[in-house]
């Protein structure tokens, strides 16, 4: 490795694509559109800058599947910007990137504490390689009814019960924006020689920005999963996965090149090469503000009455243990509308869209590339939500999270015998699929799981209030794969 | 040496003045303002390079928004300008000695100096004891207030710069509120001419509607703004713009005018079939 013509103001993949456009290069590979000039109208719709970049690996431009030089270098720099020992650029999503995670970490049979959660891909990494969760049931705040953080004291004793367990898994922070104690899980997890790894898919700006959350990296995580799209600026899909050099990068690459495309996008990979070098840049700044936006929206929303959007006022050492600044999460239901309720009524009524809204909760991401005027604009649209729709908040169903009780591990039951029964017949049963609200993706089933009462009335519930519901192989969520009973 | 400032109406039509000098050029947080002298309209004021005002044809605008709601409201008291920085709707206002307080709420610190300094025909009255001055985005600072004006006027540039929250149906919402039970709002809504203009026209209209009982347009003519042709929103909670106007309440008081009067008033709002059609009237 040549680290010294290396520079965070260099962008190795972006410069190579730029150098190679120079060559005039023949093309007789692919992509067929080559340039553009085969498919006319994707020049013409997505843009010329777009379909030059779109090439496929040669000589000079790397390979995802085996870096060895521009790719490599990228990568190199992203790992020192993050204090990572190794930085692997994916194609795939940050999906792959926690199952990669997963995969190289637990076998088949292995054991691995996390919060149940999790997001799907977590759960899915386990269908596939049949890990088995022990999970690790979040706080629930009563007020707010979303699940929080783990608690450092259920962390200790799924560690102390399941001294065989290969690896702790930590949401850094969740959706909403709540951090578990990262340092002291890693301690105790590293004592027990279980490795740790990180979802900080909405965790980028912990990285950069000031008085944030403690980042996966600095609490001393074996690895972590960052969603570059999400606020760190790079293109959708595109995501970066760090590790220390507690876990072999070879054997991680073998594990990534299992289920990565092998035609990565060279427009996904030189925006992670371009959004690192902006956060290298710019990333302080851009945080800063973001982090001033939502603070300053979150008192006037707060102001509004009604509304809470919550912050680091719920930190309580324990399954809060941090709160990300930068999200502005709001909880709706005293003005008597579900957060998908007011996701609906901002979108169609006041055209802004924002991240998601569940039963209780709409989620705005902030993350410094606004003007001030768009967040007056949602202060005021939340404002007049409440004037012209406020309801009673009668029959209002008051929690996003409920415990499941698990009955089998997920491949188990994803592969078992199943049959489809009507949603409603479904209670007591075994389920085999996930089923969810999207986003924000944390299964409201896993499979494995029991079908329960609560479980149902929450599920009848949420598809009723307008919750995009997905995860079942009926896409109109009447039936469910339960688990054949003999 | 010919030098000349051209607006761009459309991508495709310009309007041209030839300039005499350069009196002012500044680059705000929130826009570049230039004051140019020209020979045919006198000093102009230029925004983001667009025309915002001239010296010549100001009184139109300024007339406008102002003396037609005072001619149906029979009491405005209290009156909150939003946007105006150049000072020439607070000019018009301050001639009644019935308002008590005007509130302006301008974005741009700047621009409200420029005006003082190089264009005081506008300005002038700012120093109204009548007048406040806040530097802030007009819809914060209209969600703050409920039940407390008689007339706000949303004097400001086109939708597609630092004034686009000032077309949204949040912010109209929000302006319904701070108004009182008998409140007037008047809000410019740009050109029904030319395409690209005419879409906003559209949008201002409808988000408006789903605030106010009663929204009606009128118009005048502007000529140095695009196609000459401009509107403006009538929006109450309570006075109809023609049955509640009172003619003579209106010409006791007698307000030198240049271009209202109390028989255009009426036909103001009296719009030609294409912009009725637009808004989808009838």
């Amino acid at each position: 490795m040549d680290n010294h013509s290396l520079s965070q103001e260099s962008l190795p993949i972006f410069e190579a694509l730029e150098k190679q456009a120079l060559d005039r290069l023949v093309h007789f590979d692919v992509p067929g559109h080559k340039g553009g000039r085969g498919n006319k109208d994707l020049k013409k719709y997505l843009g010329e800058t777009c379909v030059k970049l779109d090439v496929n690996s040669m000589k000079p431009l790397d390979n995802l599947c085996h870096p060895s030089s521009v790719i490599k270098d990228a990568q190199i720099l992203t790992a020192n910007l993050f204090g990572a020992d190794e930085a692997f650029f994916i194609a795939n999503g940050t999906t792959a990137a926690v199952q990669a995670m997963i995969m190289s970490t637990c076998k088949a049979g292995d054991k691995i504490i996390m919060p149940r959660n999790v997001h799907r891909s977590a759960i899915n990494a386990l269908v596939i390689n049949g890990a088995v969760p022990v999970y690790v049931n979040p706080g629930i705040d009563k007020r707010l009814g979303i699940p929080l953080g783990m608690s450092f004291k259920d962390v200790k004793r799924a560690i102390e019960e399941n001294p065989d367990a290969k690896a702790v898994m930590v949401n850094n922070p969740t959706y909403y924006g709540i951090c578990s104690d990262l340092k002291s899980i890693v301690e105790l997890a590293h004592e027990h020689g279980m490795l740790v790894l990180a979802d900080e898919a909405h965790g980028t700006h912990f990285y950069f920005g000031e008085d944030l959350p403690v980042s996966a990296m600095e609490a001393g995580a074996d690895m972590s999963s960052v969603s570059m799209h999400k606020t760190g600026g790079s293109l959708t899909q595109s995501s970066v996965l760090l590790t220390r050099n507690t876990i072999n990068p070879d054997y991680v690459r073998q594990v990534i090149n299992l289920t990565q495309t092998t035609s990565a996008s060279y427009l996904l990979l030189s925006s992670l090469d371009i959004a690192r070098r902006n956060l290298y840049k710019n990333g302080k700044e851009i945080y800063a503000k973001a982090k001033e936006l939502a603070t300053y929206a979150r008192g006037e929303i707060n102001q509004i009455g009604g509304y809470y959007a919550f912050g680091r006022e719920l930190v309580n050492n324990d399954d809060i243990f941090d709160f990300d600044p930068i999200k502005l999460s709001i909880h709706t239901k005293d003005i008597g509308l579900a957060g998908i309720e007011v996701y609906d009524l901002l979108r169609d009524e006041y055209g802004i869209q924002i991240e998601f809204g569940d039963i209780g909760n709409i989620l705005a991401i902030v993350s410094g590339g606004e003007r001030r005027i768009e967040i007056e604009r949602l202060i005021a649209a939340l404002s007049e939500i409440k004037r012209n729709f406020r309801q009673s908040t009668k029959g209002m169903f008051d929690h996003e999270y409920i415990n499941p009780q698990v009955i089998m591990p997920p491949q188990k039951a994803f592969y078992a015998k199943t049959e489809a029964v009507r949603l409603e017949e479904s209670e007591n049963r075994i389920c085999s699929e996930f089923v969810m609200c999207y986003p924000p993706g944390i299964p409201i089933l896993a499979p494995g799981e029991k079908v329960t009462k609560d479980i149902l009335n929450y599920t009848f519930y949420a598809k009723e209030k307008g919750c995009m519901m997905l995860g079942t192989e009926d896409m109109s969520m009447e039936y469910l794969n339960v688990v054949k009973e003999d | 040496m010919d030098l000349w400032y051209t607006d761009n109406h459309t991508d495709n039509v310009r309007f041209s003045m030839k300039v005499e000098k350069q009196l002012y050029s500044e680059e705000s947080f929130y826009q570049k303002i230039e004051i140019l002298q020209t020979k045919d309209y006198g000093k102009i004021l230029v925004l983001d390079g667009e025309l915002f005002t001239t010296e010549r044809d100001e009184f139109v605008y300024h007339e406008m928004v102002v003396h037609v709601p005072m001619a149906v409201h029979p009491d405005i008291k209290t009156v909150l300008v939003i946007g105006g920085g150049d000072g020439g709707t607070v000019r018009e206002l301050t001639k009644y000695d019935g308002i008590e307080t005007i509130d302006l709420v301008e974005l741009d610190e700047k621009l409200v100096k420029a005006s003082r300094k190089y264009m005081p025909e506008l300005s002038a009255k700012l120093n109204d004891p009548r007048v406040s001055i806040y530097f802030e985005e007009g819809i914060r600072f209209a969600r703050m207030v409920r039940d407390k004006y008689d007339l706000i006027i949303v004097d400001c540039a086109d939708p597609y710069g630092p004034a686009e929250g000032l077309f949204t149906k949040e912010f109209y919402g929000v302006c319904w509120n701070s108004l009182k039970e008998d409140g007037i709002l008047i809000n410019q809504h740009e050109s029904p001419f030319y395409r690209q203009h005419a879409k906003s026209v559209q949008l201002a209209h409808r988000n408006i509607q789903s605030a106010f009982e009663c929204s009606m347009i009128y118009q005048c003519h502007i000529p140095s703004y695009p196609s000459g042709h401009w509107l403006f929103g009538f929006a109450s909670k309570k006075y109809h713009p023609i049955d509640d106007m009172d003619k003579h309440e209106w010409e006791k008081q007698k307000i030198k005018t240049k271009y209202y009067n109390t028989d255009l008033h009426k036909g103001a709002f009296y719009l030609p079939t294409y912009v009725k059609e637009l808004l989808g009237l009838e």
